[in-house]
Protein backbone atom coordinates (compact mmCIF):
# COMPACT_ATOMS: atom_id res chain seq x y z
CA UNK A 1 0.00 0.00 0.00
CA UNK A 2 1.28 3.58 -0.69
CA UNK A 3 1.17 6.49 1.74
CA UNK A 4 2.33 9.96 1.33
CA UNK A 5 4.40 11.44 4.03
CA UNK A 6 4.25 15.05 4.00
CA UNK A 7 6.54 17.64 6.19
CA UNK A 8 5.59 20.28 7.96
CA UNK A 9 7.43 22.28 10.02
CA UNK A 10 8.53 26.56 11.21
CA UNK A 11 11.29 27.86 9.17
CA UNK A 12 12.99 29.12 12.59
CA UNK A 13 12.55 25.15 13.85
CA UNK A 14 14.96 23.43 11.87
CA UNK A 15 18.70 23.82 11.77
CA UNK A 16 19.71 26.57 9.49
CA UNK A 17 22.06 25.89 5.98
CA UNK A 18 25.80 25.93 7.14
CA UNK A 19 25.86 24.94 10.83
CA UNK A 20 27.07 21.04 11.62
CA UNK A 21 23.68 20.38 12.97
CA UNK A 22 22.50 21.30 9.45
CA UNK A 23 24.85 18.64 7.76
CA UNK A 24 23.78 16.02 9.97
CA UNK A 25 20.49 16.26 9.22
CA UNK A 26 20.49 16.32 5.70
CA UNK A 27 23.19 13.55 6.06
CA UNK A 28 20.46 11.57 7.38
CA UNK A 29 17.67 12.57 4.60
CA UNK A 30 20.43 11.14 2.27
CA UNK A 31 20.58 7.69 4.65
CA UNK A 32 17.13 7.52 4.84
CA UNK A 33 15.96 5.20 1.90
CA UNK A 34 19.36 2.94 3.19
CA UNK A 35 18.25 3.01 6.38
CA UNK A 36 14.75 1.96 6.03
CA UNK A 37 14.87 -0.80 3.57
CA UNK A 38 12.85 -4.04 5.21
CA UNK A 39 10.14 -1.62 6.30
CA UNK A 40 9.26 0.19 3.77
CA UNK A 41 10.13 1.02 0.02
CA UNK A 42 10.89 4.74 -1.13
CA UNK A 43 9.20 5.34 -4.18
CA UNK A 44 9.74 9.17 -4.27
CA UNK A 45 10.67 12.04 -2.19
CA UNK A 46 11.88 15.64 -2.84
CA UNK A 47 12.58 18.86 -0.33
CA UNK A 48 10.86 22.07 -1.27
CA UNK A 49 11.96 25.36 -1.99
CA UNK A 50 10.91 28.17 1.24
CA UNK A 51 7.23 28.78 1.03
CA UNK A 52 8.26 32.42 -0.05
CA UNK A 53 8.59 30.80 -3.59
CA UNK A 54 5.22 29.46 -3.35
CA UNK A 55 2.24 30.83 -6.14
CA UNK A 56 -1.47 29.43 -5.71
CA UNK A 57 -3.75 29.33 -8.41
CA UNK A 58 -7.95 28.90 -8.85
CA UNK A 59 -9.86 29.12 -11.54
CA UNK A 60 -13.90 30.81 -11.21
CA UNK A 61 -15.80 31.03 -13.98
CA UNK A 62 -12.99 30.36 -16.72
CA UNK A 63 -10.53 32.99 -14.77
CA UNK A 64 -7.42 32.32 -13.37
CA UNK A 65 -6.63 34.11 -10.13
CA UNK A 66 -3.16 33.74 -8.60
CA UNK A 67 -1.85 34.89 -5.08
CA UNK A 68 1.63 35.49 -3.97
CA UNK A 69 1.74 32.51 -1.13
CA UNK A 70 1.37 29.27 -0.01
CA UNK A 71 -2.76 28.24 -0.15
CA UNK A 72 -2.58 28.25 3.84
CA UNK A 73 -1.09 30.52 5.88
CA UNK A 74 0.27 28.78 8.74
CA UNK A 75 3.31 28.85 11.05
CA UNK A 76 4.13 25.08 9.72
CA UNK A 77 5.03 24.96 6.34
CA UNK A 78 4.94 21.96 3.51
CA UNK A 79 8.37 21.65 3.15
CA UNK A 80 8.43 18.07 1.40
CA UNK A 81 7.47 14.95 1.21
CA UNK A 82 7.57 10.81 0.84
CA UNK A 83 5.78 8.65 -1.04
CA UNK A 84 6.47 5.17 0.39
CA UNK A 85 4.96 1.35 -0.36
CA UNK A 86 4.56 -0.36 3.03
CA UNK A 87 2.71 -3.15 4.48
CA UNK A 88 0.63 -1.57 6.96
CA UNK A 89 0.51 1.89 8.74
CA UNK A 90 2.52 0.69 11.46
CA UNK A 91 5.51 0.30 9.04
CA UNK A 92 4.83 3.65 7.34
CA UNK A 93 4.80 5.16 10.63
CA UNK A 94 7.96 3.77 11.06
CA UNK A 95 9.50 5.05 8.84
CA UNK A 96 7.69 8.46 9.25
CA UNK A 97 9.53 8.41 12.57
CA UNK A 98 12.94 8.61 10.87
CA UNK A 99 12.55 11.59 8.91
CA UNK A 100 14.16 14.26 10.71
CA UNK A 101 11.14 16.92 10.31
CA UNK A 102 9.44 14.70 12.97
CA UNK A 103 11.46 16.00 15.45
CA UNK A 104 11.61 19.61 14.96
CA UNK A 105 8.03 19.39 12.99
CA UNK A 106 5.33 17.08 11.87
CA UNK A 107 4.65 14.35 9.70
CA UNK A 108 1.59 13.62 7.92
CA UNK A 109 1.00 10.46 6.86
CA UNK A 110 -1.95 9.56 4.40
CA UNK A 111 -2.65 6.15 2.41
CA UNK A 112 -2.69 7.33 -0.86
CA UNK A 113 -6.59 6.68 -2.93
CA UNK A 114 -6.33 3.09 -4.87
CA UNK A 115 -8.50 3.21 -8.25
CA UNK B 1 -36.21 -17.14 25.64
CA UNK B 2 -34.17 -17.35 21.79
CA UNK B 3 -33.82 -13.93 22.39
CA UNK B 4 -32.47 -14.00 25.78
CA UNK B 5 -29.78 -16.68 24.91
CA UNK B 6 -28.84 -15.07 21.80
CA UNK B 7 -28.14 -11.76 23.67
CA UNK B 8 -25.85 -13.55 26.40
CA UNK B 9 -24.20 -15.71 23.53
CA UNK B 10 -23.49 -12.35 21.66
CA UNK B 11 -22.76 -10.48 24.78
CA UNK B 12 -20.12 -13.28 25.99
CA UNK B 13 -18.38 -14.46 22.67
CA UNK B 14 -19.15 -11.35 20.41
CA UNK B 15 -15.08 -10.20 20.94
CA UNK B 16 -14.01 -13.82 19.96
CA UNK B 17 -16.71 -14.26 16.98
CA UNK B 18 -15.76 -10.88 16.01
CA UNK B 19 -11.91 -11.49 16.05
CA UNK B 20 -12.25 -14.64 14.63
CA UNK B 21 -14.20 -13.40 11.98
CA UNK B 22 -11.82 -10.28 11.17
CA UNK B 23 -8.37 -12.33 10.99
CA UNK B 24 -10.40 -13.87 7.86
CA UNK B 25 -11.60 -10.97 6.66
CA UNK B 26 -9.24 -8.94 7.08
CA UNK B 27 -11.88 -6.31 7.24
CA UNK B 28 -13.32 -5.18 10.83
CA UNK B 29 -17.21 -3.76 8.87
CA UNK B 30 -17.53 -6.86 6.80
CA UNK B 31 -16.82 -8.82 10.08
CA UNK B 32 -19.16 -7.09 12.05
CA UNK B 33 -21.85 -7.32 9.27
CA UNK B 34 -21.55 -10.55 8.71
CA UNK B 35 -21.88 -11.06 12.71
CA UNK B 36 -25.12 -8.95 12.83
CA UNK B 37 -26.29 -10.99 9.80
CA UNK B 38 -25.40 -14.27 11.05
CA UNK B 39 -27.21 -12.99 14.79
CA UNK B 40 -30.39 -11.80 12.94
CA UNK B 41 -31.08 -15.34 11.28
CA UNK B 42 -30.30 -17.19 14.23
CA UNK B 43 -33.23 -15.54 15.42
CA UNK B 44 -34.65 -17.02 12.67
CA UNK B 45 -33.67 -20.69 12.59
CA UNK B 46 -33.42 -20.89 16.27
CA UNK B 47 -36.93 -20.22 17.01
CA UNK B 48 -37.62 -23.06 14.39
CA UNK B 49 -35.09 -25.76 15.32
CA UNK B 50 -34.18 -25.16 18.50
CA UNK B 51 -31.24 -23.22 19.93
CA UNK B 52 -28.11 -25.47 18.40
CA UNK B 53 -26.14 -27.79 20.79
CA UNK B 54 -22.76 -25.16 19.93
CA UNK B 55 -24.65 -21.78 19.69
CA UNK B 56 -21.27 -19.73 19.20
CA UNK B 57 -19.40 -22.64 16.41
CA UNK B 58 -23.22 -22.06 14.69
CA UNK B 59 -22.81 -18.21 14.95
CA UNK B 60 -19.28 -18.53 13.61
CA UNK B 61 -20.37 -20.52 10.75
CA UNK B 62 -23.50 -18.49 9.67
CA UNK B 63 -21.29 -15.41 9.80
CA UNK B 64 -18.71 -17.39 7.70
CA UNK B 65 -21.16 -18.06 5.03
CA UNK B 66 -23.03 -14.06 5.23
CA UNK B 67 -19.00 -13.12 4.55
CA UNK B 68 -18.54 -14.92 1.70
CA UNK B 69 -22.23 -13.36 0.56
CA UNK B 70 -21.18 -10.08 1.23
CA UNK B 71 -17.91 -10.60 -1.19
CA UNK B 72 -20.00 -11.88 -3.76
CA UNK B 73 -22.86 -9.15 -3.56
CA UNK B 74 -19.67 -6.80 -3.78
CA UNK B 75 -19.28 -5.23 -7.53
CA UNK B 76 -15.24 -5.91 -7.17
CA UNK B 77 -15.82 -9.48 -7.05
CA UNK B 78 -12.69 -10.68 -9.08
CA UNK B 79 -10.45 -8.93 -6.54
CA UNK B 80 -12.13 -10.95 -3.26
CA UNK B 81 -11.47 -14.41 -5.34
CA UNK B 82 -8.64 -15.53 -3.13
CA UNK B 83 -10.74 -14.57 0.28
CA UNK B 84 -14.28 -16.26 -0.53
CA UNK B 85 -11.60 -19.44 -0.93
CA UNK B 86 -10.25 -19.18 2.44
CA UNK B 87 -13.59 -18.25 4.18
CA UNK B 88 -14.84 -21.07 1.83
CA UNK B 89 -12.58 -23.14 3.17
CA UNK B 90 -13.10 -22.36 7.08
CA UNK B 91 -16.77 -22.81 6.71
CA UNK B 92 -16.76 -26.62 5.38
CA UNK B 93 -14.20 -27.65 7.97
CA UNK B 94 -17.42 -26.75 10.51
CA UNK B 95 -15.01 -24.61 13.05
CA UNK B 96 -15.41 -24.97 16.32
CA UNK B 97 -14.68 -21.41 18.34
CA UNK B 98 -13.24 -23.28 21.68
CA UNK B 99 -10.43 -25.09 19.59
CA UNK B 100 -9.58 -22.41 16.91
CA UNK B 101 -7.04 -19.95 17.45
CA UNK B 102 -8.21 -16.56 20.10
CA UNK B 103 -7.71 -13.41 17.87
CA UNK B 104 -8.97 -11.25 20.66
CA UNK B 105 -5.07 -9.99 21.38
CA UNK B 106 -5.06 -8.89 17.59
CA UNK B 107 -8.39 -7.08 18.15
CA UNK B 108 -7.95 -5.26 21.26
CA UNK B 109 -4.25 -3.84 19.72
CA UNK B 110 -6.19 -2.59 16.66
CA UNK B 111 -9.01 -1.00 18.69
CA UNK B 112 -6.78 0.64 21.20
CA UNK B 113 -4.32 1.63 18.22
CA UNK B 114 -2.66 5.01 18.74
CA UNK B 115 -3.52 6.42 15.35
CA UNK B 116 -7.32 6.60 16.53
CA UNK B 117 -8.65 8.98 18.55
CA UNK B 118 -8.68 8.24 22.06
CA UNK B 119 -12.46 8.53 22.48
CA UNK B 120 -12.75 5.83 19.43
CA UNK B 121 -10.28 3.87 20.99
CA UNK B 122 -12.36 3.65 23.93
CA UNK B 123 -15.64 2.97 22.51
CA UNK B 124 -14.48 0.68 19.79
CA UNK B 125 -12.95 -1.45 22.87
CA UNK B 126 -16.05 -1.49 24.56
CA UNK B 127 -18.30 -1.91 21.59
CA UNK B 128 -15.92 -5.00 20.31
CA UNK B 129 -14.62 -6.74 23.09
CA UNK B 130 -16.95 -5.50 25.83
CA UNK B 131 -20.02 -6.65 23.91
CA UNK B 132 -21.80 -3.11 24.63
CA UNK B 133 -24.10 -2.59 21.87
CA UNK B 134 -23.76 1.01 20.35
CA UNK B 135 -26.87 2.65 22.17
CA UNK B 136 -24.95 1.21 25.70
CA UNK B 137 -21.35 2.80 24.49
CA UNK B 138 -23.25 6.46 23.27
CA UNK B 139 -24.95 6.22 26.91
CA UNK B 140 -21.55 5.96 28.58
CA UNK B 141 -20.56 9.11 26.90
CA UNK B 142 -23.70 10.74 27.25
CA UNK B 143 -23.89 10.87 23.10
CA UNK B 144 -27.22 10.46 20.70
CA UNK B 145 -26.80 6.64 18.92
CA UNK B 146 -26.28 8.06 16.00
CA UNK B 147 -23.38 10.12 17.02
CA UNK B 148 -21.86 7.14 18.47
CA UNK B 149 -22.89 5.02 15.21
CA UNK B 150 -20.84 7.53 13.29
CA UNK B 151 -18.12 7.92 15.21
CA UNK B 152 -17.46 3.85 15.58
CA UNK B 153 -17.97 3.53 11.76
CA UNK B 154 -15.30 6.42 10.79
CA UNK B 155 -12.67 4.74 13.19
CA UNK B 156 -13.56 1.50 11.22
CA UNK B 157 -13.33 3.77 8.14
CA UNK B 158 -9.84 4.54 9.02
CA UNK B 159 -8.82 0.76 9.83
CA UNK B 160 -9.45 -0.60 6.59
CA UNK B 161 -8.23 3.06 4.63
CA UNK B 162 -5.54 3.29 6.15
CA UNK B 163 -4.52 -0.10 6.87
CA UNK B 164 -4.22 0.02 10.41
CA UNK B 165 -2.69 -3.74 10.65
CA UNK B 166 -4.84 -6.71 13.41
CA UNK B 167 -1.98 -8.27 14.40
CA UNK B 168 0.06 -7.90 17.93
CA UNK B 169 2.97 -5.47 17.34
CA UNK B 170 6.55 -6.92 17.35
CA UNK B 171 9.09 -6.50 20.61
CA UNK B 172 10.66 -3.20 19.54
CA UNK B 173 6.85 -1.17 19.27
CA UNK B 174 5.30 -3.54 22.17
CA UNK B 175 5.61 -1.59 24.82
CA UNK B 176 4.48 2.06 23.58
CA UNK B 177 1.35 0.00 22.15
CA UNK B 178 0.50 -2.10 25.51
CA UNK B 179 0.66 1.29 26.84
CA UNK B 180 -2.08 2.34 24.81
CA UNK B 181 -4.12 -0.56 25.47
CA UNK B 182 -3.54 -0.53 29.23
CA UNK B 183 -4.28 3.30 29.42
CA UNK B 184 -7.77 2.44 27.29
CA UNK B 185 -8.35 -0.13 29.98
CA UNK B 186 -7.43 2.31 32.78
CA UNK B 187 -9.73 4.86 31.03
CA UNK B 188 -13.11 3.06 31.00
CA UNK B 189 -11.91 2.30 34.77
CA UNK B 190 -11.88 5.77 35.78
CA UNK B 191 -14.73 6.54 33.70
CA UNK B 192 -16.90 3.78 35.73
CA UNK B 193 -15.34 4.63 38.99
CA UNK B 194 -16.17 8.34 38.82
CA UNK B 195 -19.98 8.03 37.41
CA UNK B 196 -20.85 4.41 39.07
CA UNK B 197 -23.22 1.88 37.71
CA UNK B 198 -25.43 3.38 34.74
CA UNK B 199 -28.30 1.99 32.93
CA UNK B 200 -26.69 -1.54 33.86
CA UNK B 201 -23.60 -1.12 32.52
CA UNK B 202 -20.81 -1.23 35.29
CA UNK B 203 -17.48 -0.11 33.76
CA UNK B 204 -15.00 -0.60 36.42
CA UNK B 205 -16.43 -4.21 35.96
CA UNK B 206 -15.89 -4.01 32.38
CA UNK B 207 -12.18 -3.10 32.22
CA UNK B 208 -11.37 -5.74 35.44
CA UNK B 209 -13.02 -8.24 32.41
CA UNK B 210 -10.64 -6.61 29.96
CA UNK B 211 -7.18 -6.76 31.87
CA UNK B 212 -8.36 -10.09 32.94
CA UNK B 213 -8.68 -11.32 29.37
CA UNK B 214 -5.04 -8.99 28.15
CA UNK B 215 -3.61 -11.10 31.35
CA UNK B 216 -5.03 -14.61 29.56
CA UNK B 217 -3.77 -13.27 26.39
CA UNK B 218 -0.44 -11.92 27.15
CA UNK B 219 0.22 -13.53 30.38
CA UNK B 220 4.28 -12.10 31.93
CA UNK B 221 3.81 -9.08 30.77
CA UNK B 222 4.83 -7.41 33.93
CA UNK B 223 2.28 -3.97 32.63
CA UNK B 224 -0.57 -6.17 32.13
CA UNK B 225 -0.14 -7.84 35.54
CA UNK B 226 0.10 -4.18 37.38
CA UNK B 227 -2.66 -2.57 35.60
CA UNK B 228 -5.01 -5.35 36.96
CA UNK B 229 -3.26 -5.02 39.99
CA UNK B 230 -4.17 -1.48 40.07
CA UNK B 231 -7.73 -1.72 39.48
CA UNK B 232 -8.29 -4.02 41.39
CA UNK B 233 -6.36 -2.09 44.66
CA UNK B 234 -8.90 0.62 43.53
CA UNK B 235 -11.49 -1.61 43.35
CA UNK B 236 -11.10 -3.01 46.52
CA UNK B 237 -11.61 0.47 48.02
CA UNK B 238 -14.36 1.70 46.57
CA UNK B 239 -17.16 0.38 48.84
CA UNK B 240 -15.43 2.55 51.57
CA UNK B 241 -14.98 5.93 49.51
CA UNK B 242 -17.69 7.68 50.46
CA UNK B 243 -18.14 7.84 54.49
CA UNK B 244 -21.67 8.01 55.87
CA UNK B 245 -21.78 11.74 55.99
CA UNK B 246 -21.23 11.30 51.86
CA UNK B 247 -17.72 13.07 51.87
CA UNK B 248 -14.96 11.98 49.74
CA UNK B 249 -12.53 10.04 52.37
CA UNK B 250 -8.81 9.53 51.54
CA UNK B 251 -7.82 5.97 52.40
CA UNK B 252 -6.41 6.47 55.31
CA UNK B 253 -10.04 7.55 56.88
CA UNK B 254 -11.77 5.13 55.54
CA UNK B 255 -13.49 1.88 57.24
CA UNK B 256 -11.05 -0.83 56.30
CA UNK B 257 -13.56 -3.16 57.17
CA UNK B 258 -15.19 -2.57 54.23
CA UNK B 259 -12.71 -2.78 51.95
CA UNK B 260 -12.40 -6.22 49.34
CA UNK B 261 -9.60 -8.40 51.58
CA UNK B 262 -9.65 -10.75 48.36
CA UNK B 263 -9.27 -7.79 45.59
CA UNK B 264 -6.94 -6.39 47.76
CA UNK B 265 -4.50 -9.76 48.44
CA UNK B 266 -5.18 -10.67 44.11
CA UNK B 267 -3.94 -7.11 43.45
CA UNK B 268 -0.71 -6.95 45.72
CA UNK B 269 0.42 -10.66 44.72
CA UNK B 270 -0.33 -9.51 40.96
CA UNK B 271 2.12 -6.41 42.11
CA UNK B 272 4.76 -8.53 43.61
CA UNK B 273 4.39 -10.84 40.62
CA UNK B 274 5.45 -7.99 38.29
CA UNK B 275 8.13 -6.27 39.59
CA UNK B 276 10.05 -9.19 40.07
CA UNK B 277 10.09 -9.47 36.72
CA UNK B 278 12.24 -6.51 36.84
CA UNK B 279 11.11 -5.04 33.42
CA UNK B 280 9.46 -1.26 34.95
CA UNK B 281 6.92 0.26 33.88
CA UNK B 282 4.25 3.34 34.50
CA UNK B 283 1.40 0.53 35.57
CA UNK B 284 3.79 -0.73 38.24
CA UNK B 285 4.74 2.55 39.44
CA UNK B 286 0.95 3.50 39.38
CA UNK B 287 -0.09 0.22 41.06
CA UNK B 288 2.59 0.57 43.90
CA UNK B 289 1.41 3.78 44.64
CA UNK B 290 -1.94 2.22 45.23
CA UNK B 291 -0.85 -0.33 47.23
CA UNK B 292 0.90 2.31 49.71
CA UNK B 293 -2.31 3.67 50.19
CA UNK B 294 -4.03 0.80 51.02
CA UNK B 295 -0.91 -0.46 53.73
CA UNK B 296 -1.96 -1.02 57.19
CA UNK B 297 -1.26 2.39 59.05
CA UNK B 298 -0.51 5.70 57.55
CA UNK B 299 0.83 5.86 53.94
CA UNK B 300 4.78 5.89 53.60
CA UNK B 301 4.33 9.26 51.63
CA UNK B 302 8.72 10.10 50.90
CA UNK B 303 8.44 6.92 49.16
CA UNK B 304 5.16 7.52 47.36
CA UNK B 305 6.73 10.92 46.51
CA UNK B 306 9.65 8.99 44.66
CA UNK B 307 7.47 7.14 42.93
CA UNK B 308 5.31 9.94 41.54
CA UNK B 309 8.93 11.46 40.54
CA UNK B 310 9.65 8.27 38.55
CA UNK B 311 6.06 8.46 37.12
CA UNK B 312 6.18 11.79 35.74
CA UNK B 313 9.54 10.60 33.63
CA UNK B 314 7.12 8.24 31.84
CA UNK B 315 4.71 10.52 31.55
CA UNK B 316 5.32 14.08 32.26
CA UNK B 317 1.87 16.01 32.77
CA UNK B 318 1.05 18.41 35.01
CA UNK B 319 -1.40 15.94 37.12
CA UNK B 320 1.44 14.14 37.65
CA UNK B 321 3.02 16.60 38.89
CA UNK B 322 0.51 17.90 40.99
CA UNK B 323 0.02 14.79 42.63
CA UNK B 324 4.25 14.55 43.30
CA UNK B 325 3.79 17.73 44.73
CA UNK B 326 0.60 16.23 47.34
CA UNK B 327 3.14 13.48 48.10
CA UNK B 328 6.09 16.21 48.60
CA UNK B 329 3.71 18.05 51.12
CA UNK B 330 2.67 15.11 52.97
CA UNK B 331 6.32 14.02 53.12
CA UNK B 332 6.28 17.59 55.15
CA UNK B 333 8.27 19.25 52.10
CA UNK B 334 5.74 21.94 52.15
CA UNK B 335 8.23 25.00 50.73
CA UNK B 336 8.95 22.30 47.66
CA UNK B 337 5.57 21.02 47.33
CA UNK B 338 4.08 24.96 46.97
CA UNK B 339 6.61 25.93 44.29
CA UNK B 340 6.31 23.46 42.08
CA UNK B 341 1.97 23.65 42.38
CA UNK B 342 2.70 27.15 41.67
CA UNK B 343 4.21 26.15 38.47
CA UNK B 344 1.33 24.44 37.33
CA UNK B 345 -1.06 27.16 37.61
CA UNK B 346 -1.50 27.73 33.55
CA UNK B 347 -2.25 24.36 33.14
CA UNK B 348 -4.21 23.46 35.59
CA UNK B 349 -6.33 26.06 36.33
CA UNK B 350 -9.60 24.02 35.60
CA UNK B 351 -8.66 21.34 37.31
CA UNK B 352 -10.22 20.89 41.05
CA UNK B 353 -7.90 19.29 42.73
CA UNK B 354 -5.13 21.30 41.58
CA UNK B 355 -7.25 24.33 43.63
CA UNK B 356 -7.89 22.12 46.45
CA UNK B 357 -3.97 20.94 46.90
CA UNK B 358 -3.16 24.25 46.78
CA UNK B 359 -5.44 25.51 49.30
CA UNK B 360 -4.95 22.46 51.60
CA UNK B 361 -0.64 23.52 50.64
CA UNK B 362 -1.62 27.00 52.49
CA UNK B 363 -3.46 26.51 54.82
CA UNK B 364 -0.79 24.03 55.97
CA UNK B 365 2.03 26.77 56.12
CA UNK B 366 -0.70 29.88 58.13
CA UNK B 367 -1.80 32.15 55.07
CA UNK B 368 -5.58 30.91 55.36
CA UNK B 369 -6.57 33.75 53.68
CA UNK B 370 -5.10 32.85 50.36
CA UNK B 371 -6.21 29.53 51.11
CA UNK B 372 -9.72 30.45 51.37
CA UNK B 373 -10.33 31.87 47.30
CA UNK B 374 -8.27 28.78 46.23
CA UNK B 375 -10.93 26.32 48.21
CA UNK B 376 -14.20 28.62 46.99
CA UNK B 377 -12.56 28.08 43.56
CA UNK B 378 -12.30 24.46 44.31
CA UNK B 379 -15.84 23.92 45.35
CA UNK B 380 -16.87 26.15 42.42
CA UNK B 381 -14.72 23.00 40.08
CA UNK B 382 -16.29 20.01 42.33
CA UNK B 383 -18.14 17.50 39.87
CA UNK B 384 -19.53 15.09 42.66
CA UNK B 385 -21.41 16.23 45.85
CA UNK B 386 -19.23 14.11 48.04
CA UNK B 387 -16.12 16.01 46.86
CA UNK B 388 -17.99 19.52 47.45
CA UNK B 389 -18.57 18.41 50.74
CA UNK B 390 -15.12 17.55 51.21
CA UNK B 391 -13.99 20.60 50.37
CA UNK B 392 -16.39 22.64 51.99
CA UNK B 393 -16.06 21.00 55.22
CA UNK B 394 -11.80 21.97 54.76
CA UNK B 395 -13.17 25.74 54.45
CA UNK B 396 -15.10 25.90 57.62
CA UNK B 397 -11.99 24.38 59.13
CA UNK B 398 -9.92 27.36 58.23
CA UNK B 399 -8.77 29.50 61.03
Amino acid sequence: MKYMLTLYAAPDAEPSPGTPEFDAMMGEYFGLEEKMKGVATFLAGEGLQPVQTATTLRKREGRVETMDGPFAETREHLGGFYLIEAADLDAALRFAAEIPAARYGSVEVRPVMEY
Amino acid sequence: MIEATLGRVMQDDRGRLLAALIARTGDFQRAEDALQEAAASALVHWGRAGVPASPTGWLLRAALRKAIDGYRRDTTLSRHRDAIAVLAEEEAADPDPQTIPDDRLRLIFTCCHPALEEKSRIALTLRSLCGLTTAQVAAVFLDAEPTMGQRLSRAKAKIAAARIPFTVPGAEDLPDRLNSVLTVVYLIYTAGYAQGPQIGIDLCTEAIFLARLLLQLAPDQPEVEAALALLLLTQARAAARIGPDGQSLPPIRQDRSLWNRAALDEGLALLDRAISRRAPGPFQLKAAIAALHSADGPPDWPQIAALYARLHDYEPTPVIALNHAVALAESGQLAQALAQVQALGAQLDGYQPFHAARADFLARIGDSASARPEYLRAIALAGSEADRSFLQARLSALK
